[in-house]
C-alpha cells in the first residue's frame, strides 16, 4: 500500500475529485446519526450527484446495514481499496469496517491507536474517485475516530464543515454542547443542527406526541450560553418528526 | 503502565501496548528502546491495588451496549435507585463515559464537584447510601469537551477505580459509553483481580441495536465476562392521546427476545418507551419516583429484581479475606 500511497501523493491523493467533505457527529450516541446520513446521501443521490459514505463507527458500523448492501467483497485496485457501490452506475459509494469483517458478529475490540491507524487508511487509501459530496459517519464522542479523521482529511482536503445531530432531551443537548465545543477547539465549522426524533405520530390516532416533554435544543444556540453560537443561530434548524414505521 | 508518557510522541500506542516501542510514531520517541525491551508490558500494579480497594465492594455490575442512546444510564441510574431504596444497602454509580457523561445530569447532580481528603477523591452523594462519580464533576463547565485519545481515558478510568474512597459497598454500578473499545477494556483489565458479578446488555428491539449489542455480547465471552442478563429498552410506545401501543423500533429480527433464544441468555425485561422517563432524567429525578404507576416503573422494578437475586445466588463459596 506503501507504493500507492506514493503514487496517490503524486496525483493529488484519493479525495482529489472529491468536492465536498461533511462531518456527521454528535456528542451523544443514538440520536440519529447513521440514520441521517443514509437519508442525507439517499437524497443528495436522487437529485443527481454522486455520493460517498465513508462509515468511521469501527465498533457500531450501521452504514453496511441501513443500505442493505449485505456483505460484499472489497477489491483493491492500483489507489487502493475500491469503494462498495450501491448500484451499477455507482453513484453512491460507501467505506466500513463492516464490509471488512469476516463475521458481521465479530466484535471490534481494539484500543485508540489501531482505531487511528485504520481510519487514516480508510481516509487516503479508498479508491473514491469522483464525488459531489463525501458523508463521514462518526461514532459518538470526542475521541479517537474523530481525532483521527479530521487530522487525516486535513491533510488531504478542505474539510466543509459538520451537522451536529441531537434529540430535544437535555442529556442529549448536554452532549451535543461539549461537541461544539470539539468542533471550536478543532477549526470545523459547523454548517447547521438538526433536532431528531421531535415527535412521535401515532399510527393509530395521528396525534404527534413529543418523545421527551421539553426541548432543550434552543439552549445549544442561546447566544450567551455558547460561544460559537452566533454562527450557530443563522444556521438553519430542521425539526425532524419521526412518523410511524 | 497502561499510560501515555509525559514525553511520549502524539501517536504513541502506550507503554503496555503489544507496539510499545515498534510503530512508526515511536521512531524518536526517548522511551522507545525501553518499550520495545518489553520492560512497560510487566503487570500494572494498579491491578492488585483495584483489587485491594474492591474487597469491600460485595457486587460489581458493568451495564453495557454495543449501540448508543439505548437508555445505558437512564437504566444504571434507576438501578441505582432502585437498589439503594433498601436504606440499609450501600450502592455507588461510576460513570466511566469520559466523553459524554449523563449520570450527573440524570442524577439531579450538575455543576457539584469532587472533593479530596486524605483517604482519596471523595464520590458525590444523593442520598446517605448512593455515592456518584463521574468525569462530568471534574469538568468546570457544561460545554467542555473531553477530547482525549484512548490511554488519558484508560488512566481516568485507573484513578476512579483506585483513588475513589468508596467505602464499603453492597453494589458498584459501572455505566460505560457504547462500543468495545479503550473503557470497556480498560474496566475489565482493571478489575480483572477483583470478582465482577456480571453485565446487564441494554438494547431496544431494532436489528441495527442487535447487530452492535451481538458485538457486545461476543466482547463479553472473549473478556470472560459473566452476563446477567438483557434488557429491551424503547420497547413499544403508549400513545397518551389514544393509549394503544406501537412500536417505534420495531422487532423486525424478533428483538431481544429472539437474540437471547439464539445466544442463550436471559432476557431480564421489556421497558416500554415513556416520554415521562425522559423528562425525569433531565430534571435529574428518579423516574421510579415520579411516576410510579407507569407500566416502565413495574418493569424496571421486576428487572431490579432479577438482578439482585442473581447476584445473591452467584456469591462463589469462597469470598478472599484479603
Amino acid at each position: 500500500m506503501g507504493r500507492n500511497r506514493h503514487l496517490n501523493q503524486k496525483k493529488g491523493g484519493n479525495l482529489a475529485q472529491v468536492q465536498h467533505v461533511v462531518l456527521i457527529l454528535s456528542g451523544k450516541g443514538g440520536v440519529g446519526k447513521s440514520t441521517l446520513t443514509t437519508e442525507l446521501a439517499l437524497a443528495l443521490r436522487h437529485s443527481g450527484k454522486k455520493v460517498g459514505i465513508l462509515d468511521v463507527d469501527l465498533c457500531g458500523p450501521s452504514i453496511p446495514r441501513m443500505l442493505s448492501v449485505g456483505k460484499p467483497e472489497v477489491h483493491q485496485c492500483d489507489l487502493g481499496w475500491v469503494p462498495v457501490y450501491t448500484d451499477a452506475q455507482k453513484s453512491l459509494a460507501l467505506m466500513s469496517i463492516g464490509f471488512l469483517l469476516e463475521d458481521p458478529d465479530e466484535a471490534v475490540v481494539w484500543r485508540g491507536p489501531k482505531k487511528t491507524a485504520l481510519i487514516g487508511q480508510f481516509v487516503s487509501d479508498v479508491a473514491w474517485g469522483e464525488l459531489d459530496v463525501l458523508l463521514v459517519d462518526t461514532p459518538p464522542g470526542t475521541s479517537d475516530e474523530h481525532l483521527a479523521v479530521l487530522e487525516n482529511l486535513k491533510k488531504q482536503h478542505k474539510v466543509d464543515g459538520a451537522i451536529l445531530i441531537t434529540t430535544p432531551q437535555a442529556v442529549s443537548t448536554g452532549d451535543v454542547r461539549r461537541e461544539i465545543t470539539f468542533c471550536k477547539k478543532t477549526g470545523l465549522r459547523i454548517l447547521g443542527i438538526v433536532e431528531n426524533m421531535s415527535g412521535f405520530v401515532c399510527p393509530h390516532c395521528s396525534v404527534s406526541t413529543p418523545i421527551c416533554m421539553d426541548t432543550h435544543t434552543p439552549s445549544v444556540l442561546v447566544a450567551n450560553r455558547s460561544p460559537v453560537s452566533f454562527r450557530l443561530a443563522s444556521c438553519a434548524l430542521f425539526r425532524w418528526t419521526q412518523s410511524s414505521v | 503502565m497502561a499510560d501515555i508518557p509525559s514525553d511520549a510522541p502524539q501517536h504513541c500506542p502506550g507503554t503496555a501496548s503489544e507496539q510499545a516501542g515498534k510503530t512508526s510514531a515511536c521512531q524518536g520517541c526517548p522511551n522507545q528502546n525501553l518499550c520495545s525491551s518489553g520492560a512497560t508490558k510487566a503487570p500494572d500494579p494498579a491491578i492488585e491495588e483495584i483489587a485491594e480497594k474492591m474487597l469491600t465492594v460485595k457486587h460489581k455490575i458493568l451495564v453495557l451496549s454495543g449501540k448508543g442512546g439505548v437508555g445505558k444510564s437512564t437504566f444504571s441510574a434507576h438501578l441505582a435507585h432502585a437498589l439503594a431504596s433498601d436504606a440499609t444497602k450501600e450502592v455507588a454509580l461510576l460513570d466511566v463515559d469520559i466523553c459524554g457523561p449523563s449520570i450527573p445530569r440524570i442524577m439531579g447532580l450538575e455543576g457539584e464537584q469532587v472533593h479530596q481528603s486524605g483517604s482519596g477523591w471523595s464520590p458525590v452523594y444523593v442520598e446517605d447510601n448512593l455515592a456518584v462519580m463521574s468525569i462530568g464533576f471534574l469538568l468546570s463547565s457544561p460545554d467542555d469537551a473531553v477530547i482525549w485519545r484512548g490511554p488519558k481515558k484508560n488512566g481516568m478510568i485507573k484513578q476512579f477505580l483506585r483513588d475513589v474512597d468508596w467505602g464499603e459497598l453492597d453494589y458498584l454500578i459501572v455505566d460505560t459509553p457504547p462500543g468495545t473499545s479503550d473503557e470497556h477494556l480498560s474496566i475489565v483489565q482493571y478489575l480483572s483481580s477483583a470478582r465482577i458479578d456480571g453485565a446487564v446488555i441494554i438494547t431496544t428491539p431494532q436489528e441495527v441495536s442487535l447487530q452492535d449489542v451481538r458485538k457486545e455480547i461476543r466482547f463479553c465471552q472473549k473478556v470472560q465476562l459473566p452476563i446477567i442478563g438483557v434488557v429491551e429498552n424503547m420497547s413499544g410506545f403508549v400513545c397518551p392521546k389514544c393509549k394503544n401501543t406501537s412500536q417505534i423500533f420495531p422487532p423486525t429480527t424478533g428483538g431481544a427476545e429472539r437474540m437471547c433464544e439464539e445466544m442463550n441468555l436471559t432476557l431480564l425485561g421489556r421497558v416500554p418507551l415513556d416520554p415521562r422517563i425522559g423528562k425525569s432524567c433531565d430534571e435529574g429525578k428518579s423516574f421510579l419516583t415520579e411516576v410510579p404507576d407507569s407500566p416502565a416503573a413495574a418493569a424496571y422494578h421486576s428487572i431490579v429484581q432479577s438482578i439482585q437475586a442473581y447476584c445473591l445466588s452467584h456469591v462463589p463459596r469462597e469470598e478472599s479475606a484479603g
